[in-house]
């Protein structure tokens, strides 16, 4: 059985008077343990697509199922639990809180956990160490660089090791080097940890690292 | 708890507008302790008031004065059993800058009428046997530094001229609602230094049975009515009361200004609050994206605002507390025993406790209602 089962969603947004469709009949799998790029123009639903996944949003119609769990039926309280054991998410801005170091944002998931303090500094720790920033702890996001940054969150993303992590243009911000440097972690990640990573991207040197790239245009996917 | 942090982290991210924020509470909440102390020290002199003691007035106003002839008459009415006078002195005492009240009092019944001023046995004595002696107030002993057997020279203002007088003992209140400020000396000095042209500014009574009360106002009011000076009888409290009521409705007064001074920071609070969540509704969508329930996140914004206001209600009724009490402050002698009461302290926490939620309330319930889709859609 696939981690991820999309079965028949349909997507649409109400802009004023106007109905702007986004997916119909959209049906996929995705398997635990695998890549996957997903590429498209924008507007094409790529964000929208992971909003969906992450139970951000909601589907019009049509069922998505992760690990078992019905996203699309569960409550407002119940899918942010959820959320909080099952998905990484990583943004395109990193979105870190300025006010807190490097250490207390990654350490943002293990607070809805029933972890002791001892155990979280332990977990932060490694997390920061899988990403190459143990020594950045006590820095504040004003004090990292870009890609630094976008370590920092890919390692909130993973801190509660997750089902699914999920990433949203993770190097549209970054400079070749950082992104190269992102997406070589993304596939360690992968490699080494097992992780189930789903990128959105319209980087097609991004896409080349996943093992699985969809397209996605006019809400309609293509391998 | 583990969420504390984090909000700490928040207070500390305009540490500017918190500490603006908390400072306006505490200023506010100080304002509050202390014009309410004014009516609950002014409430406790009348309720410390005996129920067997009456206070007879002129009817137009206490600054008229009654005839020393009533004296005998009301002696002489059915269930009193002492009576005693005083007049309202108010001299100034160096540069007059700090006020104390001064009174001329028929020594003997004064001292007997009121046992609450306690007075050493032998300066009581030296007291009732010197024309000139003055019983002076411990507080207003300390003030000035005087000692026993002092000179102290005051000068008149309703009554003109120096006025020495000699401390010859010194009182000490048994109730903490009667001034220890007060500057007390004998009627008869006052009566030969004006050549017998005063005369009382108000009688006391004491009853045979405070239930008598009522008969003996009316007796006493109805036998002066046609009279030059007709008279207001009235309890120590309804007395005491009178004095208060001499400033106007100073209680609506205190409290309308309590009021307002409230009703403003809660503006000032709710917008400081308002701003730091408008600023912030990014991150509310990063933190309900990691996990965070809409109702952690609803806590999480009140708590901060509660933080905020308690910490400015701790240093606002904890300062006036403690400044009050460490400076014995008695509002210029007309406020004997002020005090931020508990109950006051009570008031003004349970105030602070609406203020959090109603500043609160309005970001709370947005971080709540916050769409994460909408939201991430303007950082992203």
């Amino acid at each position: 059985m696939a981690l991820v089962e999309v079965r028949n969603v349909h997507k649409s947004f109400q802009r004023d008077s106007q109905v702007i469709e986004v997916f119909e009949n959209l049906t996929l799998d995705i398997a635990a343990g695998s890549f996957t790029a997903l590429m498209g123009p924008s507007g094409s639903g790529k964000s929208t697509f992971l909003n969906l996944l992450a139970g951000l949003d909601r589907p019009t119609s049509g069922t998505i199922t992760v690990a078992g769990a019905a996203v699309n039926t569960m409550s407002p309280s119940a899918l942010a639990k959820w959320r909080a054991r099952h998905i990484g998410f990583v943004f395109q801005s990193y979105n870190l809180l300025p006010v807190l170091t490097a250490a207390q944002n990654v350490e943002l998931p293990l607070l809805l956990a029933p972890l002791s303090k001892k155990e979280r500094a332990e977990r932060v720790r490694i997390a920061l160490g899988v990403v190459g920033l143990e020594d950045r702890m006590v820095h504040y996001p004003r004090q990292l660089s870009g890609g630094q940054e976008q370590r920092v969150a890919i390692a909130r993303a993973i801190v509660s090791d997750p089902t699914l992590t999920l990433l949203d243009e993770p190097t549209g911000q970054l400079d070749k080097k950082s992104a190269q440097e992102v997406l070589t972690l993304l596939q360690r990640l992968n490699d080494e940890f097992h992780k189930t990573i789903i990128v959105v991207t319209h980087d097609a040197h991004a896409a080349e690292k996943a093992k699985q790239v969809l397209h996605l245009d006019k809400g309609v996917l293509a391998a | 708890m583990k969420l504390l942090p984090l909000v700490f982290a928040n207070l500390r991210r305009h540490r500017l507008r918190t500490l603006l924020t908390t400072l306006g509470v505490a200023l506010a909440m100080f304002l509050f302790a202390s014009l309410r102390s004014v009516v609950t020290t002014l409430n406790a002199g009348a309720e410390v008031a005996s129920a067997e003691r009456m206070g007879v007035q002129n009817k137009m106003a206490i600054v008229f004065p009654l005839p020393m002839s009533y004296r005998e008459r009301l002696a002489a009415v059915p269930g009193v059993v002492a009576v005693s006078w005083a007049n309202w002195f108010g001299g100034q005492y160096g540069d007059g800058k700090v006020f104390f009240a001064q009174f001329a009092v028929d020594p003997e019944s004064y001292l007997a009428m009121y046992p609450e001023v306690v007075v050493p046995p032998d300066q009581k004595e030296a007291f009732l046997h010197e024309r000139t002696a003055a019983l002076v107030g411990q507080g207003l002993m300390e003030v000035f530094g005087w000692k026993l057997g002092q000179d102290v020279t005051i000068r008149g203002t309703i009554f003109p001229g120096d006025w020495t007088f000699t401390i010859r003992a010194v009182y000490t209140p048994s109730v903490r609602a009667i001034d220890d400020r007060s500057f007390i000396f004998r009627y008869d000095y006052l009566d030969e230094r004006t050549q017998h042209r005063v005369t009382p500014g108000w009688y006391a009574l004491k009853l045979q049975d405070a239930a008598l009360a009522p008969q003996v106002a009316h007796t006493i009011d109805a036998m002066f009515e046609n009279s030059s000076a007709p008279t207001k009888t009235m309890t120590e409290k309804a007395f005491n009361q009178s004095f208060v009521t001499m400033w106007g409705n100073v209680q609506f007064l205190m409290n309308s200004i309590g009021m307002a001074v409230v009703f403003a920071i809660l503006m000032v609070t709710a917008n400081a609050m308002m701003m730091t969540a408008r600023e912030r509704t990014g991150e509310v969508a990063v933190l309900k994206t990691i996990g965070f329930t809409d109702r952690t996140l609803f806590g999480l914004v009140m708590a901060e605002a509660g933080l905020v206001t308690l910490t400015g209600a701790v240093l606002g009724l904890g300062g006036a507390k403690l400044l009050y009490a460490g400076t014995g402050f008695n509002g210029f002698g007309f406020l004997p025993g002020f005090d931020v009461t508990a109950g006051t302290v009570a008031v003004g926490l349970g105030i602070t406790l609406l203020l959090a939620v109603a500043s609160g309330a309005v970001p709370a319930l947005r971080a709540y209602r916050l769409s994460i889709v909408q939201a991430l859609r303007h950082v992203e």
